[in-house]
């Protein structure tokens, strides 16, 4: 987010420490990738404190939740809340939180009494897969139509190209999951319906063909719905560009319509959906709850939703933070491969 | 020079075409895997030799530990895998022997002696003793983490002792005639007496699983799948199938599908809507059951701890039973059955679910506190509720009658019944205030008192003794905000009734009068009221299952049973290894692929070919 008013602001700011240069010791290089880095740890650590009263003003107590409807004395019900930590006053709740966090110790599940790494990290895998090759795809995809529909801004295949994105980008992911279930799965019998795997299948390329051949659908949802906002991205910076003079000047050297297109507008045009591309990748490993849950896709989206409805603390602060961790990364990221992408940023 | 300058444009465009085509790679490589797949279409080819009967599950597994275990999907498990003391027999759910083969009581109840059965093996080979069973319960009464999940049922022991390997002797703090009903999955002594922490260990590492149960567990892949494996060893009739596996699906719609797929042999808890979609459906049978579950609404009668101290902002007038009774007078259950639960569900009268016919209590229709509107404003006009100028009572103490009504967002039947009451109430010159909302705000003005109407809903045992236990004066919070019930109710003779149905070891009859006894004082009272019985509905494939056993028979369910008597009655149907679709997905698939290669080649021939016309010109 931070990245396009920095942009111009560095570049404008450029000539003054070459001018001036206040602070020998630090180059110029050295103290822009310096503020981000703090920036960002900033941004973390503001997140981690958020996390930790943003859950427990959430209504419900977890330890009545887990044990709805079951027979438990009064007991169990004090055993369970002194396991969890629940009988501390806050402010000692908050720290022990505040040290598990700078240790990377999230702590234990309230319901499934296991380390909350473990579950992340057993978690991790399924969701980048999934979320990770849909944004993929998504994005190539995005990029090409959208150059396509750019450069031919108006005409027929423009408006049904945008057109069929814009239905898509509209369409609820759920509904359009379980249609595909519907028509794909069930109906036509040509993909699984759910899940991850096939129970039973073994060797690595059996797993791996029984892995693919499960992600079809939702990666094709989440496709389908997302790709839109890199088409229209990719489509307007390249409208911008459209009418630039250094166009006109490749085109009246007698280069191939073809050829300005490639080597002169795309590359220019390119660098909006670099920016959006990389923030995606932050929100990637958020996954994609609802195709997730559609799905039975046993990824980190699928975790978070489990603990929210408990809450299970431990589980949805741990995910907070390291979902908007990923993103403030990705963010940071997007910050330092600026100045590769684009001169004018580089000061 | 007009090649040079082509050289970095190629690059470009080598580019673009590297990025389609590595998209092209992972959609033809998702879609090769098509070939492979047509054994994943079919359940009984999932891995290995033999039937598999897959059943789709809503809830992740949240441990394996019978000790920490709460879910209904892991106490499932826990039935096939384990063995009790008693079970319940699947046709009229009372109470039969399992590890125990008799019983004896003497101490006016306060020893039981059981004889166990010499002829039991653990999955390892090793003998079951009642040294296995007295370790198990003996931990549970010794350590808090094993208590987590079933400590309520040894909360009155003394002790539980191994005499020799067939004599095990419990004896008890109180008599309780809930000996024959415990829930507790014994587990192997030699394994778990290494087990350090028993609130931590999740039971979940070392496959398969010593158990003594019908079944195996052989694999558990978090979130995702649970797979058991026969003990052809049971000591009762073995299992049909040779292979269950439990698919975690979270969404419902998802499992319906799968369940037409025939991806899943078995699927519980439908919707009425999703029941007669399936029952159109060939190869389907749906089963109807009557519901373990009731679903009703509690009034506060006003919130206070056990001491009497008074909290929370009930409405006072709720402290007056006449309007209680009023209340549900004007609602009509009927009406609920019809339009709630489209006719799958029974009008509720006592406490108890109708399936525990001995247990459960009907009131008498001349005191019947049943559907009529203008008796229940004759109550009121006669207890002097005037009517005021809006057309809403007021009470004799002069407070309107705008009653809150809290409503759980996530239950869609719930929110339908919610509707209902508002109008039924206005009826009488009750206004309701409906509040829908999430079920962690539902509870934290239950347990600080904050309402004046909630729903609730329990599913019901054959033991009925907890949910009556729910209701007693010992259930009240013992301060503010702790309480562990649905209703601020405190009844005297409700109590003695209690205490003595609880200590009626010897007389079944008589304990099951008592509990009718108790329901009709809760019936008269109407601060715990049933509205319905919903059914519970399930629906199988027949070409996959051709017989499995419902609890209680007739008219009984199969997922969620008190025993393992579906799955091990589940027969695999002849039919079944000839999966239609799958040679057709086979065919369809290549044509898919080849389609889409089609489609694909196409667009970039094409693109290719105006490209150049375009730059030609």
């Amino acid at each position: 987010m931070t990245a396009p008013p920095a942009a111009g602001a560095t570049a404008d700011a450029a000539p003054a420490p070459r001018a001036g240069g206040r602070r020998p010791g630090l180059p110029p290089t050295v103290r822009y990738l310096g503020g981000r880095v703090l920036t960002a740890l900033v941004s973390l650590l503001a997140v981690m404190v958020t996390s930790f009263f943003l859950f427990r003003v959430l209504p419900g107590d977890p330890v009545t939740a887990l044990t709805q409807g079951r027979a438990v004395t009064v007991e169990q019900l004090e055993a369970m809340r002194r396991d969890f930590g629940l009988d501390q006053p806050l402010p000692q709740q908050f720290l022990d939180y505040c040290l598990g966090m700078l240790t990377l110790d999230f702590g234990t599940s309230y319901q499934y009494r296991v380390p909350v790494s473990d579950l992340i990290l057993e978690r991790l895998g399924p969701t980048l897969l999934l979320a990770g090759t849909g944004t993929l795809i998504a994005a190539v995809l995005g990029l090409v139509l959208g150059t396509r529909a750019g450069w031919r801004r108006g005409s027929v295949m423009d408006r049904v190209d945008t057109g069929v994105a814009l239905t898509l980008w509209s369409v609820p992911s759920f509904w359009l999951g379980l249609l595909l279930i519907v028509l794909l799965a069930s109906g036509a019998g040509l993909f699984p319906t759910s899940g991850m795997s096939t129970p039973g299948v073994t060797g690595p390329l059996n797993v791996a063909l029984d892995v693919a051949h499960h992600m079809v659908l939702p990666v094709a949802t989440m496709v389908a719905v997302v790709y839109a906002q890199y088409m229209m991205i990719m489509r307007s910076s390249l409208v911008d560009e459209a009418g630039a003079d250094y166009l006109t000047t490749a085109r009246a050297k007698g280069l191939r319509d073809a050829l300005v297109l490639r080597r002169h507008a795309v590359p220019n045009a390119l660098l909006p959906t670099v920016t959006l591309i990389f923030l995606n990748l932050g929100r990637v490993v958020s996954g994609v709850i609802l195709i997730e849950t559609v799905f039975a896709w046993p990824g980190l989206g699928s975790l978070f939703y489990s603990g929210l409805r408990v809450p299970d603390l431990p589980i949805v602060q741990a995910l907070f933070v390291v979902f908007a961790g990923s993103v403030i990364l990705m963010n940071l990221l997007a910050d330092l491969v600026y100045p590769l992408l684009d001169p004018r940023v580089r000061t | 020079m007009a090649r040079s300058q082509e050289r970095p444009g190629r690059r470009a465009a080598a580019a673009l075409a590297a990025l389609k085509s590595s998209a092209a790679a992972v959609l033809a490589a998702a879609l090769a895997a098509l070939p492979a797949a047509p054994a994943a279409a079919s359940p009984d080819s999932g891995g290995g030799e033999g039937d598999t009967l897959t059943i789709a599950v809503s809830q992740p597994v949240d441990s394996l530990s019978p000790f920490l275990a709460q879910r209904l999907i892991s106490t499932t498990i826990h039935r096939l895998a384990y063995d009790y003391l008693t079970n319940y027999d699947p046709e009229t759910n009372e109470t039969i022997p399992a590890l125990a083969e008799s019983w004896e009581t003497t101490d006016e109840g306060r020893t039981w002696t059981f004889t166990i059965r010499d002829d039991v093996e653990w999955s390892d080979g090793r003998p079951l003793t009642a040294e296995d069973i007295a370790w198990t319960y003996t931990t549970m009464m010794e350590d808090e983490g094993a208590a987590t999940a079933n400590g309520n049922f040894v909360a009155n022991f003394e002790s539980a002792t191994a005499v020799n390997d067939t004599t095990l002797r419990i004896e008890l703090a109180e008599p309780q005639a809930t000996m024959l009903a415990l829930d507790i999955p014994i587990v192997p002594k030699h394994v778990w007496e290494d087990v350090e922490d028993f609130g931590a260990f999740n039971n979940d590492e070392d496959f398969p699983i010593v158990g003594s149960g019908p079944f195996v567990i052989t694999d558990h892949r978090a979130n995702q799948s649970i797979t058991l494996e026969a003990n052809d060893d049971y000591w009762r009739e073995p299992p049909k199938f040779d292979r269950l596996v439990f698919r975690y699906m979270p969404e419902k719609d998802a499992q319906v599908e799968a369940l037409r797929a025939g991806e899943v042999s078995f699927i519980a808890e439908l919707t009425p809507a999703q029941a007669d979609a399936l029952r159109e459906t060939e190869n389907i049978a749906v089963n109807e059951a009557t519901g373990k579950r009731f679903q009703a609404f509690t009034i506060n009668p006003g919130a206070r701890t056990q001491d009497g101290e008074e909290f929370g902002d009930g409405h006072p007038a709720l402290t007056d039973r006449v309007l209680r009774q009023a209340i549900m007078r004007a609602i009509d259950k009927d009406e609920i059955v019809e339009s709630v639960y489209g006719g799958y569900a029974e009008p509720a009268g006592g406490y108890i679910p109708a399936r525990y016919e001995n247990y459960h209590w009907e009131p008498d229709p001349d005191q019947a506190l049943s559907f009529d509107v203008d008796a229940a404003n004759e109550m009121l006009d006669d207890a002097g509720y005037e009517t005021g100028d809006d057309g809403v009572r007021v009470s004799p103490d002069g407070d309107r009658l705008e009653l809150r009504l809290h409503v759980h967002n996530d239950r869609p039947d719930y929110v339908a019944m919610g509707r209902l009451i508002d109008e039924r109430l206005a009826d009488i010159g009750i206004e309701i205030d409906n509040q829908t909302v999430d079920p962690g705000v539902l509870s934290d003005a239950l347990y600080n008192g904050t309402y004046d109407l909630i729903f609730t809903g329990w599913s019901v045992n054959p033991d009925p003794d907890y949910v009556l236990g729910i209701h007693t004066c010992d259930a009240l919070p013992v301060e503010r905000g702790t309480m562990r019930t649905d209703a601020y109710f405190c009844d005297e003779e409700y109590d003695r009734l209690y205490e003595q149905q609880l200590a009626n070891y010897d007389d079944p009859e008589g304990r099951a009068e008592q509990v009718r006894q108790m329901q009709e004082i809760l019936y008269e009272e109407a601060v715990v009221n049933v509205l319905t019985y919903a059914d519970t509905l399930e629906a199988y494939r027949t070409d996959q299952i051709s017989d499995i056993q419902v609890q209680p028979d007739p008219g009984g369910n199969i997922w969620g049973q008190d025993g393992h008597w579906a799955w091990t009655s589940a027969t695999p149907a002849q039919t079944q290894a000839a999966s239609g679709p799958s040679v057709p997905a086979w065919a369809l698939a290549g044509a898919g692929v080849l389609a889409l290669v089609a489609v694909v080649g196409g667009v970039v021939l094409l693109r290719r070919r105006s490209a150049t016309a375009e730059d030609r010109e």
